[in-house]
């Protein structure tokens, strides 16, 4: 066998902050192959400024970047360190563009750099659409018949020579990003005409909508060997987007001889593009015989590579990296057996269901329907064996307050045959309630495309939940049936409703009762191995599921005292991500080093927490009440940690505690008392700390008396709301009246709290740890923008630079007392109002936040370690470090998904809408939000930047910032009002006049016409208005892909920051430099 | 729900499942074996070689796409392995009563009742396979409720099965230019497809047939259930054959018949390899191949008689995937390079055998 010849040093590229399209997968595989580059003694250095990632921890790269992952940068670093192999294939579309982009520039070979797997040239012939179909014409492979074009016009012929409908799709974006489905003209010219703002070049093609669609992960050797690791089905068929689909794997419509045909085209395209590594394939298959198109090539790791790790898994991403560096499939061992190779395909004996996660709720104006550009913000896997068992659970996984496919919350559509053939977020529940409502599955499958295997499985469900309606106590139904519905998936809670028809209050009294009476029965679940084989080899496997289709438990239970339960995350959301994940896996780090069995239980695919390596047990399960308890009656478990995974978790503490559940570090009761609004308040007035007035009311007269003893403006919070934001800050009589009427009911059912609203407060968090009541280390980070942005979505500074001493003096003080009336023993996060050194407590969380894994990295002190320490009962030692003596700045910006979200209005408020975050170190504030903001997407603006800048206060902080505008020599655009104000305060400006004047120069001309390099535009009031001039400007710059800011204070400190230095000033120090 | 039979299966060893019975509702006995394959049943279930046993399916979902039409193709059926059933028995986790493909006529139910054959459904599948990799493969039977169920367990290796597959009278296909004679030891319809692609006549003949008086240009050893000890008639052709020196080209039972007539033992594995994810790697080479695999049996290359070497081995378990000779064009693998079902990485040995055929000829 040929010897390999290793690198010394090696560069990957990390994704950058999470987005729609480009999630916590890409964590995953980057993690993955960084541990196999240092199995193999290679210096890996990372580049990735998202700093909430498992990837940017210690001990995973030798050295991390947090830097734009932009040919800019990573040549700096590139020359800096003089690698001999960089890696592409790890971090999603920006690697890859990234990558691409620097060969082209030829400075892959000026410094040598050797790209290590798949060749550049292949990454371009799959990348460029024309130069792919070319390629696979080569070898007589069927694609989907397209055209480029470069106009409208052009785009128009096309479409009128294939026939409506047709499929835009632009090159070179982001899963899907500027595509879509037209048809007729109309929507032809506005969809290409916005493809266009993307990319110079689009693609019309036929449409091949209802078809099946199929996936293939294929890996390929230098020596040629080929395997595919998995296939994957879609349940949604052809024209909604693989990323928004319901995808099972294996495939189980499809015959063998479709199966082999698909998997030998797979194999024959991988190796005509001479991929090294991992790619994946997606086809279409007509339904109604053999016939097939290739749809696209991913010559990367990708979101589905990351699901076909967990769902069989097989290491893709660690073994993609072995055989980047030039081993054969055969030299490599399948780390599941550690007996047998790599170079084999999984038998699965389970089926897995992925379903996708979306938010839409929380954006106003968002198309909800579903197409061919993806939307979603996470995902989950089920696993089952059968599929009415995973699709059960992975409906309760989304965690989006549905129990499984039945027994669901009242659901009322009005037009199920339109809500059918025009699919939203909500389609699976619509073939629900079809078939609730006596829809046959023939009519079904008409309207839908989806085929019918699956949609006999869900009549299925329906059938049983019928049969079990006939009994009304669960001691009547019979063993059988019970076991049945079990077997297909039911849930206690959904017995607890369907047979003890149980009302909202006795619910968890009702299915604790059947827990009781099934255990009783003999009737509970097994727990089953993932090993690769199909049980064929024996496997030391931890890795696993619980189904109620099998007779015997794979492994035993030791229940020595000794197992630790690490509740995750669940699916990533908008609100809980990636942050979860690193507080998760430093915990499971932390038992481990303990000498502790650390044991995980979660769901999300996209993790690194759900490696199977990174614990000693991973349970692959939901993270119900029920399954949890499953979980620790097995394992007996000395504790369970409840404050890392964030909300999920947490919630789940109480009725924990209630089982008699060991919980680790804060106890439940005392989490209820910072949950419990009521608890928390009047704790807070014993201690004597403030806090905005606020009351909960069940009537609007109550509202409006409130209203004028606190005035405008309020923060408004229904209980319940019929669509849009659940939250709003409401300025006037007006708005709280509209608001009103959007919250469908006001009553003791459904209280609606509204808090006094503090204008022009700082908001001010602190992350701790504590044990027993003791405060042991904290971080106090202020944020950029004033109070009344989500602090999900606000930039954040840490260690504070503008914060008065005396107010960190407060802070201090006010987090020990909570600390100690809540006897906290863990980790813990709070949010303070600042203004004029007056400290208000908004929120207190007895968990670890969003930002435990941005504050950890800058003060280089892991606070979960020290957490789960407390909690475990370790003896802890704390480094004596003091954010006083960082003399660098770390800065946390959010990164939005706007211009996947149709129609979305992009402005931010106390909903929070941000994706994804990234965290930055530079020497001070300038150089450090610098960083940040051109890491999650802003560029230094060429010339010319528009100015739209709000109310007379936002004018005028904006000020000195349009005066370093002027001075740098940019040239200013305005809408009237501004420019006005500008002129009054020596600041020239060009008037371009609001959209809807149609006079000219008009804003939208400009946006269109790409002449603004950077849109600030500020709205007019807190409350997110209508449709307007401003919502117009805002969503162009989006469309048109041009920077846009909509908060003063951040504007203002960008602009003061690219003023201030240019991309020659920034320091490329790595993390450990600072 | 409440009209499904109850039915069982027991395991030599006393080991037994509960679940229900599909299928035709009858008791019996058999080798119970298992494939982790996740597509395939009409396939497997027509593989002579799954002669006398019961099928236990690893992946859960069996049934789905349901059984496709009977329509001939070159004198064969164009969609199965052989024109009828030859498990003795199926068990799966998770039957689909409703079935969806185009291509579709009927359900495996409605199939396996027209065949005579009983399906058990509803049980552990993965734990019956882990037993079975234990213990090794043991003897067992399916017991349906209400039926009789046979009193000994009964051992189809004792028997002569090969015999029982085997057609029973010589019969051509094709009219293609090179002269093939396929010794049927039971033999899979996909075998004669892939000769008939590449411009072959096929004369199919019993598995004793003397073929050496025909006029050929070449010999394929087909598949075939039970142990290869049974088959003395055919080593001792192939025997005569090798003395002819036309290419030979044997799969599966035609390996081990080969090995067999090349001096080498042959010698029982504990659980067979039935799947279509077993890696074999060209000895000497870098290449490795994904197979599609059914057998019990394995040869001990070790054995072999100057002249032969081991042409392919698994990587998972070291085993012999297969033997050439290092001078005359015989070769033959263990593996399936016929697939159907499986992968079809390995088709290129068909192209290696009419090479031989046609270097031999010239």
């Amino acid at each position: 066998m040929q010897t390999i010849d290793k690198p010394e040093k090696v560069i990957l590229l990390g994704s950058g902050a999470l987005k729609i399209g480009e999630a916590g997968e890409f964590d995953y595989s980057g993690s993955q192959a960084l541990k196999a580059l240092k199995e193999e003694g290679i210096y890996t250095v990372l580049i990735n400024p998202n700093i909430a990632t498992i990837q940017t921890s210690e001990n995973i790269a030798d050295k991390v970047y947090f830097l734009p992952v932009t040919p800019e940068y990573v040549e700096e670093v590139i020359a800096r360190e003089r690698p001999q192999g960089i890696l592409l294939a790890f971090g999603g579309q920006t690697a890859l563009n990234c990558g691409v982009q620097l060969y082209r520039s030829g400075v892959l070979e000026k410094y040598n750099v050797r790209v290590l797997g798949t060749p550049v040239q292949a990454i371009i012939d799959t990348e460029d659409r024309e130069k792919f179909v070319g390629k696979l014409d080569e070898i007589g492979v069927k694609t989907i018949r397209s055209e480029a074009v470069t106009t409208v016009d052009e785009a128009r012929r096309v479409a009128r020579g294939l026939g409506y409908p047709v499929i835009i799709r632009a090159a070179y974006t982001l899963g899907g990003l500027g595509s879509g489905f037209c048809d007729n003209d109309a929507e032809l010219d506005a969809l290409a005409a916005k493809a266009f703002s993307y990319s110079p070049q689009i693609l019309v093609e036929k449409s091949l909508r209802g078809w099946k669609e199929v996936e293939y992960e294929v890996v390929r050797d230098r020596y040629d060997n080929c395997i595919t690791v998995c296939n994957m089905e879609n349940f949604d068929p052809l024209g909604i987007h693989t990323g928004e689909s319901i995808v099972v794997a294996p495939s189980q419509t499809l015959t063998n001889a479709e199966y082999h045909k698909l998997r030998k085209l797979a194999i024959r395209i991988i190796r005509h593009i001479g991929i090294v590594g991992e790619c994946n394939v997606q086809y279409a298959l007509d339904p109604d015989s053999e016939d097939y198109r290739v749809i696209e090539v991913n010559a990367r790791l990708s979101r589905s590579s990351a699901l076909a790790s967990k769902a069989t898994g097989y290491p893709l991403a660690f073994v993609a990296a072995k055989l980047g560096l030039g081993y054969g499939l055969h030299e490599l061992k399948n780390s599941v057996t550690k007996s047998t190779t790599a170079c084999f395909e999984p038998a699965l004996d389970y089926i897995v269901c992925k379903i996708p996660r979306w938010d839409l709720g929380k954006f106003k104006g968002v198309s909800r329907e579903l197409g061919s550009s993806m939307k979603s913000v996470g995902e989950v896997m089920a696993i089952g064996r059968n599929f009415e068992e995973a699709i059960q659970k992975g409906l309760r996984m989304i965690g989006q307050g549905m129990h499984g496919f039945v027994a669901n919350k009242e659901f009322a559509v009005d037009d199920i045959d339109a809500a059918l053939s025009h699919p939203t977020d909500k389609r699976i529940f619509v073939v629900a309630n079809a078939l609730k409502h006596g829809y046959t599955v023939d009519r079904i499958h008409e309207l839908t495309r989806i085929d019918r295997w699956f949609l006999e499985k869900l009549e299925h469900i329906i059938a049983t939940e019928r049969e079990l309606e006939r009994y009304d106590e669960i001691t009547e139904v019979p063993d059988e049936l019970l076991r049945e519905a079990k077997r297909k998936g039911f849930s206690d809670f959904q017995l607890a409703r369907t047979v003890s028809r149980c009302d909202a209050e006795h619910i968890e009294e009702g299915m604790l009762a059947i827990r009781r009476y099934r255990k009783e029965r003999g009737i509970t679940p097994v727990v089953k191995q993932i090993d690769t084989l199909a049980a064929e080899y024996p496997a030391m496997t931890n890795y696993l599921y619980f189904t109620y289709n099998g007779t015997t438990h794979d492994v035993d239970f030791a229940r020595d005292d000794r197992s630790v339960v690490v509740l995750g995350s669940g699916a990533y959301r908008i609100g809980s991500s990636v942050e979860f994940d690193w507080c998760s896996v430093s915990a499971l780090n932390t038992v481990r080093a303990a000498g502790l069995r650390s044991v995980m239980i979660n769901y999300n695919p996209e993790t690194v927490s759900t490696d199977y390596d990174v614990c000693d047990r991973l349970y692959f399960d939901e993270l119900t009440l029920e399954r949890v308890l499953d979980v620790t009656d097995l394992e007996a478990p000395r504790g369970v940690i409840v404050s890392v995974g964030g909300q999920i978790p947490n919630n789940l503490a109480m009725r924990l505690e209630h089982e008699n559940v060991p919980i680790l570090g804060t106890s439940a009761d005392d989490i209820d008392r910072a949950e419990d609004r009521h608890k928390f308040s009047s704790m807070l007035d014993r201690l004597g700390i403030d806090q905005p007035r606020w009351r909960e009311m069940t009537t609007i007269d109550d509202i409006y008396r409130f209203v004028d003893e606190v005035g405008f403006p309020v923060l408004i919070r229904p209980s319940y709301v019929l669509s849009g934001a659940a939250m709003n800050v409401v300025s006037n009589r007006d708005e709280l009246e509209y608001f009103l009427t959007l919250a469908t009911s006001v009553s003791k059912q459904y209280p609606v709290v509204v808090t006094e609203f503090i204008e022009n407060a700082k908001e001010v968090e602190i992350d701790a740890v504590a044990q027993d009541g003791e405060v042991l280390i904290y971080a106090i980070s202020e944020h950029v923008e004033f109070a009344g942005v989500h602090s999900g979505d606000a930039t954040m500074v840490f260690p504070p630079q503008k914060m008065y001493v005396e107010t960190m003096r407060r802070i201090k003080r006010i987090a020990r007392e909570v600390a100690r009336g809540l006897n906290i023993s863990g980790p813990f996060n709070m949010q303070f109002l600042a203004k004029n050194n007056d400290i208000k407590v908004i929120e207190c969380n007895l968990r670890a936040s969003r930002s435990f894994p941005f504050v950890s990295k800058v003060l280089k002190v892991n606070f979960i370690e020290i957490a789960t320490k407390v909690m475990l009962g370790l003896p802890v030692e704390v480094p004596h470090k003091s954010a006083f003596e960082l003399d660098y700045v770390g800065i946390k910006a959010p990164q939005f998904s706007f211009s996947r979200l149709q129609k979305a209005d992009p402005v931010l408020g106390v909903e929070m809408s941000s994706t994804g975050e990234v965290g930055c170190i530079g020497e001070d504030f300038h150089e450090a939000i610098l960083k940040a903001m051109l890491s999650v997407g802003y560029r230094i603006p060429r010339q010319s930047v528009l100015l739209s800048t709000g109310d007379a206060r936002s004018k005028m902080d904006m000020m000195s910032a349009a005066k370093a505008l002027q001075d740098k020599g940019y040239k200013i655009y305005a809408t009237q009002g501004t420019a006005g104000f500008l002129a009054a305060n020596g600041v020239r400006a060009e008037v371009l006049h609001w959209p809807d004047t149609g006079q000219r120069p008009n804003t939208l001309d400009y946006l269109r016409e790409k002449r603004i390099d950077l849109v600030v535009n500020i709205p007019k009031n807190l409350s997110k208005s209508e449709l307007n001039n401003d919502y117009t400007i805002r969503r162009s710059a989006i469309d048109f892909n041009i920077p846009l800011i909509t908060n003063a204070r951040l504007a203002s400190a960008f602009i003061h920051a690219f003023c201030r230095l240019g991309h020659d000033d920034i320091r490329i120090k790595s993390w450990n430099e600072y | 729900m409440s009209d499904k039979k109850s039915a069982r299966l027991l395991l030599e060893d006393g080991t037994e499942f509960r679940g229900w019975s599909f299928g035709h509702p009858q008791s019996v006995s058999g080798e119970v074996v298992f494939n982790t394959a996740m597509t395939g049943y009409p396939e497997s279930l027509t593989d002579p070689s799954y002669s006398g046993q019961i099928l236990v399916v690893t992946f859960p979902l069996v049934g789905n796409y349901g059984v496709p039409g009977f329509d001939i193709e070159y004198g064969l059926l164009k969609f199965f392995e052989s024109d009828r059933i030859h498990v003795k028995g199926v068990v799966i986790s998770d039957y689909s009563f409703k079935y969806s493909h185009w291509n579709a006529v009927k359900s495996l139910d409605a199939w396996l009742c027209e065949n005579r054959v009983p399906g058990l459904y509803g049980v552990d599948t993965r734990e019956i396979t882990k037993v079975i990799r234990e213990r090794g493969v043991m003897l067992g039977k399916i017991a349906v409720d209400g039926t009789e169920v046979p009193a000994e367990f009964v051992d189809p290796n004792r028997e002569n099965l090969v015999a029982g597959v085997s057609c029973t009278e010589v019969r051509t296909y094709g009219e293609g230019r090179r002269r093939i004679v396929l010794v049927d030891c039971g033999c899979k319809n996909n075998i004669i497809r892939c000769l008939l692609a590449r411009d072959a006549t096929v004369i199919r003949v019993p598995w004793d047939y003397d073929f050496t008086q025909l006029d050929y240009d070449g010999v394929m050893l087909s598949n075939g259930p039970g142990d290869p000890q049974q088959c003395s008639a055919t080593v001792a052709n192939i025997r005569r054959a090798m003395a002819l020196g036309k290419p030979i080209f044997g799969i599966c039972l035609g390996n081990q018949l080969l090995s067999i007539a090349a001096g080498a033992s042959t010698y029982k594995l504990k659980y067979g390899h039935r799947s279509h994810n077993q890696p074999a790697l060209e000895v000497g080479t870098n290449r490795a191949v994904i197979t599609s695999q059914n057998h019990g049996y394995a040869v001990d290359t070790a054995t072999l008689d100057a002249g032969w070497e081991p042409y392919f081995v698994n990587l998972n378990d070291g085993t012999s995937e297969g033997i050439h000779h290092t001078s005359l064009p015989f070769f033959s693998v263990q593996f399936h390079p016929e697939a159907s079902s499986g992968p079809v990485d390995t088709e290129f040995l068909f192209d290696k055998f009419i090479e031989n055929i046609d270097a031999c000829k010239r």
